[in-house]
């Protein structure tokens, strides 16, 4: 616009032509803009299509119940999602109360002072940290510093910190969309904080916190780094020890400090052995971490859709 | 109901609020603690290192080859590794997020503009080992078709997926700057004539320029200390290269091929690895303080 009012004066009525001529600029920005934001849906089809083509032919229930073997055709991920889904539980029990605690007490009860500046620019800046510098923490703390090894609990605690800030900043911003009414209301017929916090606050702010939790966890799901860091294994053809004994007492946690092997560690892998036939396999390792990491977010997705739908204080 | 508490009662309700809060404080402050651990760890390990090694080596030598007989500890060419994937990343995310963010706020209708942004989510949930092996067996192979003697490890594609893996965190905090703009802004430059495109690259994003250059610089962090795309497929020999097209190790691939052999606890080669991580860490640090410093220096008050 203002190159054509420099060149004729700036009297000078800018011509029909050159107004259609910025038209279609803009209407050709558009086309770039929704091709560059569609590029992502395009990639992510790409990555499933590739997956699946390269995959789903190893994808059978023997893939499944079968251990990591050195031929690639019997090759199969029982130890990896056993691995995974005990990590993620120990992940769960720990990065979940210790997040969403923490993020009750910087809503609900904390003072504006220092300490509280100092607990809000530490959480931000954690959610900054590669996560390869968590699996060094644990390398160095839990692994030879507190000697819990390279075990589940390991693993477990490790993504849990890694997690921490994804359901910190969650839980603060379920809490914040709770009317202060809700509060008052408690308050005023003699609730104490403590049993506004649990009885009021916290139900009506659950689902905007499980949706939080959940990402967390599906981001845990996929955290391949930290705990080749910390030195899982790569090669596990055996089950953690049964959480579930015939002698008393029935229960056993001795599990916690097995070694493991995770779905992700276990693609990388087979994706680092050159030859197709174990690139098949990493091709269908990854496809089930990606269903479910993938329904994992859709769940959280659905949640808060719906959970905005019915919010109406 | 109306019965009233006793003394004692409420003596114990006092007590469980305390503890409660008590609890709930140790919770927040946990993670202080996760951060304190992180640098006494680093730290600690690494002062082991530099007491080998002498920090002018480290930052000065231009072999990195701790685990040879005949070692050499120069972090160049793991920095220049991890520049050369970040700077390849970035010239995909720059133009393709930012053009994305532009459209979303500008030119987006609200149904699009809903809808995108949940699948911006899901692609951000994608495990980065599957994106790895994306780079290594899609990536590669397409770009050798034009590119001539493309080896199959390369920076190139590694940092081409990287890219595609930050797009979602530099458009939707871009996207959120150019929102945050004021519509009077946008009013009196349409006013004048301009067209929404003119207005959007000239008016809205000049307005939200630090916001978008926050938005940038955490995609940068990202990008420094992403780990499996380029383990898998940028190769791990260290190599002191400007070219993409060459294979070369990062921080985080040395520290990585590191943790999967077996070395003994206490080794120099165990305690490079710290000192590698402290060189990341300082890294991605000071991009989110730079960005930090961006949003507060450059913040427009509306």
């Amino acid at each position: 616009m203002t190159d054509v009012a420099h060149q004729h004066g700036p009297r000078r009525i800018v011509s029909e032509v050159q107004v259609l001529r910025r038209r279609r600029r803009e209407r050709i920005f558009v086309i770039f803009g929704l091709a560059s934001t569609l590029i992502g849906l395009l990639v992510l089809l790409a990555l499933l299509g590739n997956l699946v083509i390269d995959g789903v032919a190893r994808l059978d229930w023997n893939f499944l119940t079968n251990f990591p073997s050195r031929r690639a055709a019997q090759a199969g991920i029982l130890s990896a999602w056993v691995g995974s889904l005990l990590v993620i539980l120990v992940t769960a029990c720990i990065g979940a109360p210790l997040g969403v605690g923490a993020g009750i007490y910087l809503e609900e009860y904390s003072a504006r002072n220092w300490l509280t500046n100092i607990i809000e620019v530490n959480v931000a800046n954690l959610a900054a940290v590669p996560s390869i510098v968590y699996g060094l923490l644990a390398l160095g703390l839990f692994v030879y510093g507190f000697g819990t090894g390279r075990s589940i609990f390991t693993a477990g605690l490790t993504l849990a910190l890694l997690i921490l800030p994804i359901v910190i900043v969650a839980t603060r911003e379920a809490i914040r969309s709770v009317p202060q009414t809700i509060r008052e209301a408690a308050l005023a017929i003699g609730a104490t904080k403590g049993q506004v916090t649990k009885d009021h606050v916290l139900p009506a702010a659950l689902p905007g916190v499980l949706t939080g939790v959940i990402i967390g966890l599906s981001r845990a799901l996929g955290e391949t780094a930290p705990l080749i860091t910390i030195g899982a294994l790569t090669f596990i053809a055996f089950l953690p020890a049964p959480p579930i004994t015939s002698e008393f007492p029935f229960v056993s946690f001795e599990w916690l400090f097995d070694g493991f092997t995770v779905l992700p560690i276990q693609a990388f892998n087979w994706i680092s052995r050159p030859g197709r036939d174990f690139h098949a396999n990493a091709a269908a390792a990854g496809l089930v971490l990606l269903i479910m990491t993938l329904a994992l977010n859709s769940i959280a997705i659905v949640l808060r859709y719906r959970l905005r739908k019915r919010l109406q204080w | 109901m109306a019965s009233r508490l006793t003394a004692t009662q409420r003596r114990w309700q006092r007590r469980r609020e305390r503890i409660m809060e008590g609890v709930l404080f140790l919770c927040a402050a946990s993670s202080v603690f996760v951060t304190i651990a992180i640098v006494v760890v680093l730290v600690w390990e690494s002062a082991a290192f530099f007491a080998h090694v002498p920090i002018a080596t480290f930052l000065t030598d231009t072999m990195w080859t701790p685990l040879f007989a005949d070692p050499r500890y120069g972090i160049l060419p793991l920095l220049c590794g991890t520049m050369l994937s970040t700077a390849v990343a970035l010239c995909v995310a720059g133009p393709l997020g930012l053009t994305a963010a532009i459209y979303l706020s500008e030119f987006a209708s609200a149904p699009v503009r809903e809808s995108t942004k949940p699948v911006l989510e899901l692609l951000s949930g994608v495990p980065t080992v599957v994106y790895g092996f994306f780079a290594l067996l899609v990536v590669t192979p397409f770009l050798q078709t034009f590119v001539p003697n493309l080896p199959g490890f390369n920076i190139l594609s590694a940092g081409i997926v990287i890219g595609i893996m930050i797009i979602p965190y530099v458009a939707s905090l871009s996207e959120d700057a150019m929102r945050a703009v004021p519509n009077a802004l946008r009013d009196g430059s349409l006013a004048l004539g301009a067209t929404r495109l003119e207005t959007a690259f000239k008016v809205v994003l000049p307005s939200a320029i630090s916001g978008v250059a926050a938005a940038f610089a955490l995609g940068i962090s990202r990008a420094v200390g992403e780990t499996m795309v380029v383990a898998i497929a940028a190769g791990q020999q260290p190599n002191l290269t400007f070219d993409p097209r060459e294979p070369a190790a990062t921080i985080t691939a040395y520290i990585v091929q590191v943790a999967l052999g077996d070395l003994p606890h206490g080794g120099i080669g165990y305690q490079s690895i710290f000192a590698a991580g402290l060189t990341l860490l300082l890294m991605t640090l000071s991009f989110n303080v730079f960005a930090f410093w961006l949003r507060a220096r450059f913040r427009e008050a509306y």
